[in-house]
């Protein structure tokens, strides 16, 4: 304990990160993202909730070394067709003679690819037409927040349904229907959280200094929207893997023989009955993956949003 | 004498700020419709596929292609175009479905009983386990039952529906043979049935016929424990964080001071406040199981708006498509206006 008096000790790297008076924006920064991060480890499932998206990353990046079998091309069919789970085939085969696991493995990149387009399509969209609305004000407020009401108003997966159905099914199509579908809460939320900041004094002062609108919302409102935009993403991510799966199930999203997952229980289904492992694999696959998000995403909340967290 | 007075500028006031929130309150609800119709049409207008084409073929000559355009009314300017489209709406007329060479309409008024029984029944008995299931997860926090809605909440956020209805085929279906398969009744029973309301349970109780009933409510339990599940997640989760909110009030705090029974507390102080939110609740599960119909109907062959849907999808069969996707989103809106109406109505703030 005498050591913490002696003044010519360098402090730790904790001391340095959770000083009271930090010297710089750096490190002010630094010391919050160490404490959320603490506060993010000390919630074991959360943290179970990031092995799992993590795991789903690893997996999507080495999927060509995980996989045993070639994820399309299908052994012999007639000894090797809708085999249980073994040795050679670690999760079976199904009716076209392809090792599940591999496909699984190759339709973790689909499902990857599908939540981050989502994602970096529908968040932008969100952010600015939440923070214009919430900024501005006024008719603008009124029109934008009219639309967006309207979009909210459709059920999802339906909306969806009508989009990839007039633009032709495929994956492509599907992330665009599932994109235009998602953004209006989005919207919601950074609009409620730019009507708490519009007055603050921080925002009177910039614009006295003679700051435009558009700098002002990109700069200095938009920033204090994210994180709740971010936690809403991300708690959303499992929302999006269902309804692709879904489109998927219905033949709408990605098409054969693309490994995709909600595709693969479709074609599972027919055998559900005598050959259960061929729609039962995929289904968990999504289970886990959604799980994964639903737990990263609370754990978020609980730290980035304290006031939802109750 | 003052005091009555100023009750009755009070409710005049009250009765006029009524009217004018009914008032922008309908036009809400009247533009949000019209939205919907907006978004139907674009749909309909960006299908790559050429409705004249579709009608007259590839092989008519020039003159019949532009006669048969003009008569689709497609020469006119976009507005135009939608106007008519409304007015057509309007007047209830959705276009006729190629698979069926029915009017659209009349194909959705045949579906249509089909889901709302089965959306109802899972809803019913989602609040009727989720409301108890959440308000003893809030009192016992962290205890067993809080334990278990948090588990339940976790599946039915991360499950996907199809797949868990699959399960359920193979389990209780194949395996177990407590329920019967996909369809709604067995084919023997599947003529003796007098459709009356479109409901296959009210129909065979009207019917009077008890063996029917019996096969009817053995095909249709497994979809509704199904749905009943998903919707019971959702409220089981919202009742639990409305009801801690309330008990952490001071008027609670007052209660007990008073000495009132935890039970009557819990359940008569308040569940009473917490079941103004729940309302909202509620409306929002039965909306998204109407909406889950379309993957649910599929797994169980259920002969519902849900399947319809899809089946017009697979025959690219659009204005069926796009019939029931309006149908659908003007019952979602018409829930969601209720529920708010009810809000309302129960929430003595919002007066």
């Amino acid at each position: 304990m005498a050591e913490t008096h002696s003044p010519a000790r360098r402090p730790t790297w904790r001391e340095w990160l959770t000083d009271t008076e930090p010297a710089s924006r750096g490190q002010a920064r630094l010391g919050r993202a160490y404490l959320a991060w603490r506060s993010f480890t000390g919630n074991p499932l959360a943290m179970v909730g990031l092995f799992i998206v993590v795991g789903l990353v690893l997996v999507a990046i080495f999927a060509d070394v995980l996989a045993t079998h070639s994820p399309i091309a299908g052994g012999d069919l007639r000894t090797e067709r809708l085999k249980p789970p073994s040795a050679e085939f670690w999760l079976g085969t199904d009716h076209q003679a392809r090792d599940i696991y591999s496909r699984l493995v190759h339709g973790s990149r689909l499902t990857l690819m599908v939540v981050m387009l989502v994602a970096v399509i529908a968040m932008p969209v969100g952010l600015i037409v939440g923070t214009v609305a919430g900024y501005v004000g006024g008719w603008v407020d009124a029109v934008l927040m009219r639309v967006t009401d309207i979009f909210l108003a459709f059920p999802r997966l339906i909306l969806a349904l009508a989009f990839v159905a007039a633009l032709g099914p495929g994956i492509e199509n599907a992330i665009i229907a599932i994109a235009i579908t998602s953004w209006p809460p989005y919207a919601r939320i950074a609009r409620a959280e730019t009507l708490t900041i519009r007055k603050s004094d921080f925002i009177a002062a910039v614009r006295l200094q003679g700051a435009s609108t558009a700098r002002i919302i990109a700069r200095h409102v938009m920033p204090l929207c994210m994180s709740s935009v971010i936690v809403r993403v991300t708690l959303d991510m499992a929302g999006i893997i269902l309804i692709a799966a879904g489109l998927g199930f219905l033949g709408l999203g990605a098409q054969p023989p693309s490994p995709e997952w909600g595709a693969m229980i479709a074609a599972g289904r027919q055998h559900i009955i005598d050959f259960w492992w061929v729609a039962t694999m995929p289904g968990i696959a999504i289970f886990i993956v959604s799980l994964g998000f639903n737990l990263l995403g609370d754990g978020l909340r609980d730290v980035l949003d304290p006031k939802a967290a109750k | 004498m003052a005091l009555t007075d100023t009750a009755g500028g009070g409710r005049t006031r009250a009765l006029l700020s009524v009217s004018g929130a009914f008032a922008r309150f309908a036009f809400m609800v009247a533009a949000t419709i019209v939205g919907l119709l907006a978004v139907t049409f674009f749909i309909g207008r960006i299908v790559p596929i050429d409705p004249v084409l579709a009608v007259v073929g590839d092989r008519a000559p020039a003159h019949v292609y532009a006669r048969v355009r003009e008569e689709m009314g497609l020469h006119l300017p976009l507005w135009q175009q939608f106007w008519i489209y409304v007015r057509d709406v309007l007047h209830g007329d959705l276009g006729t479905s190629v698979l069926t060479s029915r009017p659209v309409l009349d194909d959705i008024a045949r579906y249509f009983p089909a889901t709302l029984e089965l959306a109802t029944l899972g809803t019913v008995f989602g609040a009727l386990f989720g409301v108890p299931l959440g308000v003893l997860a809030a009192v016992h926090r962290g205890g067993l039952v809080d334990q278990v809605v948090r588990v339940v909440g976790l599946v039915g956020y991360s499950a996907p529906i199809f797949w868990l209805g699959l399960l359920g085929l193979l389990v209780f279906y194949s395996q177990l043979g407590w329920v019967s398969g996909p369809g709604r009744l067995d084919v023997t029973y599947e003529y003796m049935l007098q459709p009356v309301t479109g409901m296959v349970l009210i129909d065979s109780a009207l019917g009077g016929d008890w063996a029917v009933f019996k096969n009817a409510v053995s095909h249709i339990a497994l979809p509704t424990a199904l749905l009943a599940f998903f919707s019971m997640a959702y409220i089981s989760r919202m009742t639990r964080s409305f009801m801690l909110n309330e008990l952490s009030q001071e008027y609670i705090l007052t209660a007990r001071v008073k000495g009132v029974s935890e039970r009557r507390i819990i359940w008569r102080h308040a569940l009473r406040n917490a079941v103004v939110p729940l309302i909202t609740v509620i409306a929002l599960s039965y909306a998204n199981l109407l909406e889950g119909s379309v993957l649910t109907e599929t797994v169980f062959a259920w002969p519902g708006l849900g399947r319809y849907i899809t089946n017009s999808l697979q025959n690219a069969d659009m204005s069926a498509v796009l019939g029931g996707t309006l149908v659908i989103g003007v019952v979602f809106v018409a829930i969601n206006t209720v529920s708010d109406l009810l809000y309302r109505l129960f929430d003595p703030r919002t007066r």
